[in-house]
């Protein structure tokens, strides 16, 4: 890649740094969005610590240690605040959309992976779609 | 017959908790027909959202 010193990227006009930053976005030096599982979310749903439930929200499986714990409360979090924002944008309620993501996250759980049923209790993924809330597509 | 009748003779009444959690269902406040018709928008916010689904 072409070195830039900062002096000279300082002088350089508007048009030169958004070159350079498309140059940087094409050869993916900039990481703009986080791309798929963190390895650490990605263990513990393969382990089986964690799982897909019927609200749309990830679930602790069992007793787990508290870096699973606090893992799982912010990555639910996080999908509570895209759903909030799929809600408003679909005119529907959080819980409704909440509830649409759940069914295609309970269809795409591997087999292997936990997931809840509806009666509340964890089970095994196996070669059959599980069972998912009413109203799924 | 005669093991019913001393229970019953003996007064005593056992009163045993469930041994399942009492569930009370929230849902019902779902639209079912608006769950379907999320069901494209919900793929795309799983394809745009990778790291947390």
């Amino acid at each position: 890649m072409t070195r830039l010193s900062i002096k000279s990227f300082r002088k350089a006009g508007a048009a030169t740094k958004m070159a350079v930053a498309a140059a940087l976005l094409a050869t993916g030096a900039v990481a703009v969005h986080a791309q798929g599982r963190s390895p650490e979310y990605a263990a513990a749903r393969s382990a089986g610590q964690v799982g897909e439930q019927q609200d749309g929200y990830l679930g602790v499986v069992g007793s787990q240690p508290q870096a699973i714990v606090a893992m799982v409360r912010d990555i639910n979090n996080k999908r509570r605040a895209v759903y909030t924002e799929g809600a408003s944008a679909s005119k529907s309620t959080v819980q409704e959309y909440a509830t649409a993501t759940a069914c295609r996250l309970l269809a795409e759980t591997k087999p292997g992976e936990k997931y809840r049923a509806p009666d509340g209790s964890w089970q095994t993924r196996g070669a059959g779609l599980p069972p998912r809330p009413a109203g799924c597509k | 017959m005669a093991a019913g009748m001393a229970g019953i003779l003996g007064g005593c009444v056992n009163v045993s908790a469930p041994d399942k959690p009492i569930v009370i269902e929230l849902n019902i406040n779902i639209r079912q027909e608006v769950v379907y018709r999320l069901d494209a928008q919900a793929a795309k916010t799983i394809e745009e959202n990778k790291d947390i689904f």
